[in-house]
């Protein structure tokens, strides 16, 4: 059974979450159409069907190598079962884009972890312009509806406006908020937020960081720094990093992802803006070439639209659309 | 760097090609392959790829191989220029203020481009050309944008008009635009929101803003990471907002930005300017052509072998390169080889076009080039014999080309030890030289050679 009968038959009695549907419209329109449309016009497997094939796995960001080995493996596929048809093929496509994600690491819870007693940290790093502080905002308010105590400290002490702009949030979302001065060292804004969600006994402190290109040594060090002093006054609490990138984001997406993991460790990865025309390919680079899971992703402007990241879920609004029957 | 560059793929595949006389389709097929890969993890266009391989393709079965390129040299060759012409082009100037009559500028794009940011280094970019520019924001969306902008214009000491978010952005608009005239301003800088080229409202915003301000330059900022994407997103807001040009952002990463590339092939529109870091300066003109080679990835060293052969007097190369490889090189020769490689343009922009050498900044580059110059004086003031043994000198000789030349005992030592490394160099050539023709590969060998020399590119 190829993966798409199996996500016919899981969806058909679930519906797909209404907002991955909705939000992944523009992506699924393209991408989907075009598969479709692929297997309409070629029935046979003919090298006009890879080429389109590989057009379209490009054009989505699926990544130079990742987009040749997929083909490769298609034509071996079809080489062994020369009856293979095109429709077939586009469900062997998937059935591999599938199992490619899924042996890349264990299966991977997507909520933070909590532990009892202390506060889980989280880091929110990125290159500039991602959307890491509306993440925040968004996984603030997330899991203040969990019933979370949430405290958020303000480490970019850089850009103009980011103080600012994550104090707002915290006041719309009236969760508590730690600052530093402006161009204060980030790592005692984040010794700071860890002193202060010890004592006031908080179970979640977000740390916002700076936006950094991965290619500035010295700035990525600075996260390896944030994360040791974090770590010294809160030895017992969970931490987790989490690597923010643009959906709009190509090749360099992957660049991003080895750089960070090197600077410090990343627990996961979340995708922004998926709700645009960009098909978000490089969650599939990124897993292929570094493993990090993607945790969430953002499908909108509105709070709730930061969702968890499920492959079953985005394969199936991507790729089959809502026309399940 | 996150990916191998192209040379260094050139490099192994051309090794197989080595033996071959001429370029075939299947002699090719492998560099084709890594051109191809190359090109699409830099992000370019798989539309402008297409066409560039078939192009590439075309021009190289086509081709005379000459007895003194080898086919790889060759297909380096006929790639090079197919990207510099297919991307590169003329650079497009910005618009610039001008006395008396106010000149407005529009930044659009998606959220995260750096619009923001932008808008601010070209207020600076203006204030340092002696321009008053006012700065104002309409994004009433993202919390805190307003004062980002706020904050950056009274770093550089910009005007700023002030926004209340309440505020339709139409209004603000043209409240600035009033402001402006009324204060005479030469430049008015407006700042719009980031927002999704397929959301409605939000492109109808910044079209009817467009409209009724007419701004001289409307310009898209495209970050120097898009993916595929990008040029849909370029033909969307050029189609609501008439762009007159793009800001490439954040090259400062290692991004290759082949996806602004793509736009103003696949769309025409002029890449303006690039942004290069995150301080108020850091705003360049943008050189289309030093983006093909940055994506490429192996320099220029195609015209740096044409100019060679153009400007170097043949016979007095090889009579040069003879002595080189004998072991017999004097100092003359290496002063008449500096002049040779002076020739051919400055130190900085010969060490930019060989790959692997570090890029020189501005300082180094005078340094190398104040050095040549002490090296051409402490020489003349040698005698002849002393140029060709300089192994004669002592101190009191040392003395006295110090002072003939204006130079310090210490100049003259590095001339000195110069040459040996000088020496030592042509030595390690000679393993690579195989009848007077570079090592194959792209010349590979020659930017670890130029690196050692520090400033010395030969």
């Amino acid at each position: 059974m190829g993966l798409i009968n199996f996500l016919k038959s899981k969806f058909g009695k679930k519906k797909p979450e209404e907002n991955y549907v909705k939000g992944l419209a523009k992506s699924r329109a393209a991408f989907s159409d075009r598969l479709a449309l692929l297997a309409k016009k070629h029935a046979k497997l003919t090298p006009e069907y890879f080429e389109e094939l590989e057009t379209i796995l490009i054009e989505s960001d699926v990544g130079v190598s990742l987009t040749l080995r997929l083909i490769d493996e298609l034509l071996e596929k079809s080489k062994e079962n020369p009856n293979l048809s095109s429709q077939e093929a586009n469900d062997e496509l998937i059935d591999m884009m599938f199992v490619s994600y899924v042996e890349k690491g264990e299966s991977i819870v997507n909520e933070l972890s909590f532990k009892e007693g202390v506060p889980t940290v989280l880091l929110m790093e990125g290159v500039n312009g991602v959307g890491k502080t509306t993440s925040i905002a968004k996984l603030a308010y997330r899991y203040k509806k969990q019933g979370k105590k949430i405290l958020l400290a303000a480490g970019d002490t850089f850009r103009a406006g980011a103080v600012e702009q994550l104090s707002i949030w915290a006041s719309r979302l009236e969760v508590d908020i730690v600052k530093g001065k402006p161009n204060a060292d980030p790592a005692s804004v984040a010794f700071d937020g860890a002193k202060a969600a010890r004592e006031g006994h908080y179970d979640l402190l977000i740390v916002d960081t700076a936006g950094r290109q991965q290619t500035k040594a010295n700035l990525m060090n600075e996260l390896g720094k944030i994360r040791r002093v974090i770590a010294r006054e809160l030895p017992e609490s969970p931490i987790e990093a989490f690597l923010v990138i643009d959906a709009t984001t190509g090749q360099n997406g992957v660049s991003q992802a080895k750089a960070f993991a090197e600077a410090s460790p990343l627990t996961g990865i979340v995708i922004t803006k998926m709700d645009g025309t960009s098909k978000g390919g490089i969650i599939l680079s990124i897993r292929d070439e570094i493993g990090a899971p993607v945790r969430f992703i953002g499908l909108g402007e509105k709070m709730e639209d930061l969702v968890e990241f499920d492959l079953d879920e985005y394969l199936h609004a991507l790729l089959v659309g809502d026309d399940n029957g | 760097m996150a990916f191998e560059s192209l040379s260094e793929r050139f490099q192994s595949v051309f090794k197989k090609m080595r033996k071959e006389d001429r370029l075939t389709e299947k002699n090719m097929e492998e560099a084709l392959r890594e051109i191809k890969v190359a090109l699409l993890e830099s992000d370019v266009n798989f539309k402008v790829v297409k066409a560039f391989l078939s192009d590439v393709k075309e021009k190289a079965l086509g081709s005379e191989v000459t007895r003194t390129v080898s086919p790889s040299e060759q297909l380096i060759k006929i790639c090079h220029d197919e990207i510099t012409s297919l991307l590169g082009g003329d650079d497009s100037e910005l618009t610039l203020p001008s006395k008396g009559r106010l000149t407005t500028y529009m930044m659009v794009g998606l959220q995260g481009t750096g619009k923001t940011t932008s808008a601010a280094k070209l207020a600076y970019f203006f204030q340092k050309k002696g321009f008053k520019v006012l700065l104002t924001s309409l994004d009433v969306y993202r919390p805190a944008a307003v004062d980002q902008l706020r904050d950056l214009a009274k770093s550089i000491g910009a005007g700023f008009h002030e926004t209340d978010v309440h505020d339709n952005p139409r209004k603000v608009a043209a409240e600035a635009k009033k402001e402006a005239a009324a204060e005479g301003y030469d430049a008015l800088i407006l700042d719009t929101a980031g927002r999704l080229q397929i959301d409605e409202a939000l492109m109808n915003e910044i079209a009817d803003i467009a409209k009724e301000e007419r701004p001289d330059e409307a310009l898209l900022l495209i970050d120097a990471s898009a993916g595929q994407d990008a040029v849909n997103v370029a033909k969307a807001f050029n189609d609501s907002v008439r762009l007159t040009g793009v800001i490439v952002s954040k090259l400062d990463g290692d991004a290759k930005g082949g996806s602004a590339l793509s736009i103003k092939y696949l769309t025409g529109l002029p890449i303006k300017l690039s942004g290069t870091g995150e301080k108020v300066g850091d705003l360049e003109a943008f050189h289309p052509e030093r983006m093909a080679e940055r994506i490429l990835g192996m320099g220029d060293i195609v015209s740096l072998v044409e100019k060679a052969q153009e400007q170097i007097d043949e016979k007095e190369a090889e009579k040069a390169a003879k002595k080189m490889m004998s072991g017999e090189a004097t100092l003359e020769d290496m002063l008449k080889q500096m002049k040779m490689v002076q020739r051919l343009g400055s130190l900085g922009s010969i060490a930019s076009l060989i790959p692997g050498m570090p890029k020189l900044s501005d300082a180094d580059k005078e340094r190398g080039e104040k050095e040549m110059k002490t090296f051409e004086a402490v020489i003349n003031s040698m005698t002849p014999y002393e140029r060709r043994h300089p192994d004669v000198l002592r101190f009191s000789q040392k003395n006295r080309i110090a002072k003939g030349s204006g130079k310090t005992n210490a100049d003259i030592n590095r001339v000195l030890k110069r040459f040996e490394m000088y020496k030592k160099m042509m030595s390690e050539m000679k393993r690579y030289q195989k009848g007077g023709k570079f090592p194959p590969g792209g010349l590979g060998g020659l930017g670890g050679l130029g690196g050692r020399g520090n400033g010395f590119p030969f």
